[in-house]
């Protein structure tokens, strides 16, 4: 197992670094550059942001003192749209605002995905079960940004409990929002997920064995049904996980968060290169680190698996 | 400018000057308690260093940190910032600027050498500026040389020639020179603050302006906040205590937000403004705004033959209802455009074009004899695309101009839509047939708009080159009044054809009535947040 | 899903016959077949219903939507118009053949590359599989926003870019799942038998093992097309979706959710209301799909 987990880790550097290489080389291919402008920078002006920003370089040194400022400083470079601030800031000031509502969203997702997913599967073919499977289609369904502006239409400008936008820490009532919208499709999916895993497990043999036997159905289920079925569903939290914490536009649009997932749209918009690549190595390295995890929870959760 | 909009603002600035400074009334009006002036920006401040700034909302900002030499009142006519008063040589080449005794945020004076410093860290290669071709704009001496990198910063026609007199140096005399000064890029900085912390000298708790606010807060992405200086030199006259801004993307989100009291000021979103005109009476407005909104014909080298055809340029000119577009799509109070020059202008008497007067039936028959005659018709369908960046508002436009041509013309339209990006690296490439384009004055004066349309210019992505159009621009730079020139310039144009003017922008916002102040009569939109204030509802 | 392949293989036909009679008997799976299919004919054939072309602004409409835009027998705009005044059900119509078209063929894209990627890797093992599957994870580290965003970008908007862009963020899933049933087909007898009699490989993958795949991957794959149109929905709604006049009903909505509030209700509720019946339908096609090929579910 600790070789395993030693031998991903190793494999993990070759993968980020192909990363950085593909996204520059993609990046740079885009048409335009962070200095495109409407009034067209002259050729000399052009020059001299150019040599500050070290595009004058070769593309293969650009990528070269990229690294290296990066392996050795940890140093993403300033962003060349939003010249006041440098990549690092720019993370560490959207990262956790994005991992707080992220994090957040995914504890309510699971929480509320799988005891719907439960309610619904022990409940099955009755009106908990259809009503569970309804909304959770429904809201599988429904595209965020048609639930973020509902939202602020109800809770800000009809009933006026909410603010419409906003980032606070300490201040739920600026998180409730962005948490309903983001949560609102996982939790549904996760519902989905649980319940026809449920019923696959509950129609198992064991299981009707250890009901035959007489044993409280409550303790069938948290024993015998619960950790089984919940495999599949933990296969699916691994990387909707990722995708939670590493941001949402539309939630950062609408709720004007500050959050890095709409940083990550506008820098691609307005070829902001640093930017672009320092949140696209922290989403990498991310998936990478959370996948890992879980083939790990996986290994412990069922002993069949050995690497 | 009308008449009595030009009168309502002297009086306006005439009861500024007289207002007794009672914390409690203004204008004889009672002042709320609450003096929090909140609105929405569009999209994040890209940087609060003045000779940095390129975008809009920062100089907005910019301009409660920092003053300038001269401000403009809220007719857009200049008046004095942090100089009292200025005199320029009989050759009309050399400015000396007088400053007022006046306190940077950390107590420290206001002098000659902040302005000298800023100036000539415009140019400097090493600061690396986008807008460092503001001072060749204004013709500073050896503005060009210095961006170059062939001559060092210092050799910049500026000097102090004391602590309170800041003398420049033109290469041609330029009659708007004075209110290009309200420019956020020509704001002073202090030396030593920003030598000490580097980039880092804009963060709230290191700047230090000489502007009637400090920057109290700044979370990105989210909001900016500034609050009161009680050391600007005339904070007495100052009665908002706090300024903020918030970032909203959305321009629909922003309205909802408005709606709902979280804010004093926003844009309408385009089509909207007749229904909150009737709901909301005293809070829509539209004003004239400097912007001026048009298709480009691509006659250069890479544009279809087609298009080299002045008879096909007009017919498409001719065919585009305007409107429709500004009454119908718009609906904001938008001005059918049949010239260059925003109507507004100062100075900018609109000249007689003649189809501007024709009615759409006729300049339908007008367009369709044009376009028979230059070969075209059902069996020969003219074929052009229209390239647009994404935009609500372009789209629309786009799609009603494509219908517009295929019902009159005959004409076969294909919608190009690349984003933003893109679509200036394309029109600027010339890789476009008919693309959208919109040009906003720097200055109030007509040449701002006319001089983009000479050989010369960096600006005109069209390939227009008109040897008499370029004697007129020439030829106006040195005229008492060129306005003459300018209507010759403009009559030109519209034979020429070398682009479809559309239309002439207002400004559309809501606005709480309880804010007061707000320049609705500054064509180039540029307001002061010390002029505003909240009185009691 | 393991025993499925095995008996499939022995079985054959009366294994299909089964499955055939369990999904006629799941009356959601049943229904959502009857909405997809009432859909697709609504998508082809509405064309001939709608009064007006898809892109001819009403001039009766235009600037006063609000007033005279809303669904009407009478004016010929059974859905009523968009904001500027252009005929709604015709362009509903488009839509859905536009978002029917991309779910569809991003899905057959991420199908049929994810299924021979992960078939050739699962087959050839060892170090060429151990390469490919390192692919694939350092594919699936990259932010595939991001990547979409750059190709349409870069390549300009156009429907085949779309195609590639929102099949190539789902091969990869698929090619791990088919990797992992391929290796455990590998191993079955009549595939060493095939190999002893000196069967060529490729023919072995072609004749043997993506047959048996095709349970897995048809389940898959209609999972996958709803997931298609939610990104094509996505990728409208920051601008970068098919070019005007065409639309889709990512593009409707976006456009719809923007007006909401100003009494255009008709514009989000019409284009919605297909978009969501039509994914609900795929889903529960989807689970009925999976129950009836997997026996261990009654």
């Amino acid at each position: 197992m600790l070789t395993y987990i030693v031998r991903r880790l190793i494999i993990a550097i070759p993968t980020l670094l192909i990363l950085v290489v593909l996204s520059f080389t993609l990046m740079h291919a885009a048409p335009g550059g962070p200095f495109t402008a409407d009034r067209e920078v002259p050729p000399e002006i052009l020059a001299n942001l150019e040599a500050r920003y070290g595009l004058d370089q070769p593309f293969v040194v650009q990528v070269f003192v990229y690294l290296k400022n990066v392996v050795l400083h940890f140093d993403f470079g300033p962003s060349f749209v939003y010249k006041d601030r440098t990549v690092n800031e720019i993370i560490a000031n959207g990262f956790p605002i994005t991992l707080t509502y992220g994090a957040i969203a995914f504890a309510v997702a699971v929480f509320f995905g799988v005891a719907l997913g439960v309610a619904a599967a022990t409940h099955h073919n009755r009106w908990i079960d259809y009503f569970a499977v309804g909304i959770a289609i429904g809201a599988q369904v429904l595209p965020n940004f048609v639930l973020a502006p509902i939202l602020v239409l109800v809770f800000t400008l009809m009933l006026g409990w909410l603010p419409g936008g906003g980032w606070e820490y300490d201040q739920p009532r600026y998180i409730i929002m962005p948490v309903i919208a983001l949560a609102t499709s996982f939790l549904a999916s996760i519902a989905r997920i649980t319940r026809s895993s449920m019923l696959e497990v509950l129609n198992a043999q064991h299981v009707r064995t250890a009901r035959a036997k007489g044993l409280p159905s409550h303790r069938v289920i948290l024993s015998h049904v619960l950790k089984p079925a919940l495999l599949p569903v933990l296969s699916y939290l691994g990387p909707t996980f990722v995708t939670m914490i590493t941001g949402s536009v539309v939630i950062d649009m609408f709720f004007s968060t500050g959050g890095i997932g709409l940083s990550l749209v506008n820098a691609a918009l307005n070829r902001d290169y640093s930017v672009m690549m320092g949140i696209t190595i922290l989403i990498g390295a991310l998936t990478i680190g959370f996948n890992l995890l879980i083939d790990i929870l996986y290994a412990w959760i069922d002993p069949k698996i050995r690497y | 400018m009308s008449l009595t909009k030009k009168l309502s603002g002297i009086l306006l600035v005439l009861s500024f000057v007289f207002s007794s400074v009672d914390a409690a009334t203004k204008n004889g009006v009672k002042l709320a308690d609450k003096q929090i002036f909140t609105y929405r920006i569009l999209d994040d401040i890209k940087s609060f260093d003045p000779q940095i700034s390129t975008d809009v909302s920062g100089s907005e900002i910019l301009r409660s940190l920092f003053e300038g030499l001269m401000n403009e009142d809220s007719t857009g006519e200049l008046v004095p910032g942090a100089a009292t008063s200025f005199s320029v040589s009989e050759d009309k080449l050399t400015y000396t600027f007088n400053l007022r005794e006046a306190n940077w945020a950390n107590g420290e004076p206001v002098k000659a050498g902040d302005f000298v410093y800023a100036w000539r860290r415009l140019v400097d290669p090493a600061t690396a500026s986008e807008y460092a071709w503001y001072m060749e704009l204004m013709g500073i001496v050896n503005a060009s040389q210095v961006v170059k990198g062939e001559l060092a910063p210092d050799q910049l026609g500026v000097k102090a020639l004391d602590d309170k007199t800041f003398q420049i140096t033109i290469e041609n005399a330029l009659p708007y020179f004075p209110s290009m000064t309200t420019h956020a890029s020509t704001f002073p900085v202090l030396q030593s603050v920003v030598e000490k912390h580097g980039t880092q000298w804009t963060r709230p708790e290191n700047m230090v302006g000489n502007g009637a606010y400090t920057l109290d807060e700044y979370r990105p992405g989210e909001k900016v906040v500034m609050k009161r200086n009680p050391g600007y030199w005339n904070d007495a006259e100052t009665t908002l205590e706090e300024v903020v801004a918030l970032v909203i993307n959305d321009d629909d989100q922003a309205l909802t937000r408005y709606l709902a009291g979280e804010m004093d000021k926003t844009e309408i979103p385009s089509g909207q403004f007749p229904r909150l005109k009737k709901e909301y009476a005293d809070e829509a407005f539209s004003y004239p705004r400097s912007c001026s909104y048009i298709y480009w014909f691509n006659i250069g080298e890479k544009g279809p033959e087609a298009l080299k055809d002045v008879r096909v340029r007009t017919a498409l000119s001719y065919a585009i209802n305007r409107e429709i577009i500004t009454d119908k799509i718009l609906q904001g109070g938008q001005y059918q455009s049949y010239n260059f020059t925003h109507q507004k202008t100062a100075g900018f008497t609109l000249p007689d074009i003649e189809y501007a007067n024709w009615t759409q039936p006729e300049r339908d028959a007008k367009a369709k004899a044009l376009i028979t005659e230059a070969g075209y018709g059902p069996d020969n369908p003219l074929k052009l695309s229209i390239s647009y960046n994404t935009s609500e508002g372009h789209k629309k436009i786009a799609i009603a101009i494509s219908q517009f041509w295929k019902k009159t013309l005959g004409v076969e339209v294909e919608l190009i839509n690349t984003e933003w990006k893109v679509h200036t690296t394309n029109m600027q490439a010339g890789d476009y047939e008919i693309g959208r384009y919109a040009w906003c004055g720097d200055y109030n004066e007509a040449s701002t708009y006319l001089d983009l349309l000479t050989s010369y210019s960096g600006h005109n992505v069209g390939g227009f080159s008109n040897t008499a159009y370029d004697e007129l621009m020439a030829e106006s730079k040195t005229m008492a009044d060129p306005s003459d020139n300018y209507s010759k310039a403009e009559a030109l144009l519209a034979a020429q054809m070398p682009f479809a003017p559309i239309y002439q922008y207002t400004g559309v916002i809501m606005l709480k009535p309880h804010l007061k102040g707000w320049p609705i009569g500054n064509l180039m939109q540029n307001w002061y947040a010390r002029e505003l204030y909240i009185v009691e509802p | 899903m393991k025993t499925q392949a095995d008996i499939a293989v022995v079985k054959g036909r009366s294994l299909w016959s089964e499955a055939r009679r369990r999904f006629y008997k799941n009356i959601a799976a049943m229904l959502g077949l009857i909405v997809l299919i009432l859909v697709s004919l609504f998508a082809f054939f509405g064309q001939y219903i709608a009064q007006f072309p898809i892109d001819e602004i009403d001039f009766n409409v235009i600037g006063q939507v609000e007033q005279e835009g809303g669904p009407s027998i009478k004016n010929g705009h059974y859905f009523g118009t968009d904001d500027l005044g252009r005929d709604l059900f015709a362009r509903v119509v488009q839509g859905t053949q536009v978002s029917l078209i991309v779910g569809f063929v991003g899905a057959f894209i991420a199908v049929a590359m994810g299924t021979l990627y992960g078939a050739i890797a699962g087959y050839a093992g060892g170090r060429t599989d151990n390469i490919m599957m390192r692919v694939v994870d350092i594919l699936m580290a990259i932010p595939s926003m991001f990547v979409i965003i750059l190709l349409l970008v870069m390549f300009g908007r156009s429907m085949a870019m779309l195609f590639i862009g929102v099949g190539m963020l789902s091969w990869l899933d698929m090619s791990r799942i088919v990797r992992g049933q391929t290796l455990s087909i590998k191993n079955k007898e009549y595939i060493h038998a095939a190999q002893a009699m000196g069967v060529s490989d490729v023919k072995i993958i072609t004749r043997h093992i993506l047959p048996n795949l095709w349970g897995i991957v048809a389940v898959y794959a209609t999972l996958l097309i709803p997931l298609m149109i939610l990104t094509e929905s996505f990728i409208s709604f920051i601008g970068l979706g098919v070019q005007e006049p065409l639309t889709s009903w990512g593009a409707l909505i976006s456009e719809g959710a923007g007006t909401m509030q100003y009494g255009t209700l008709w514009q989000l509720t019409f284009p919605l209301f297909f978009f969501v019946i039509t994914i609900s339908a795929f889903y529960f096609v989807g689970d009925g799909l999976r129950d009836a090929l997997d026996p261990k579910e009654r």
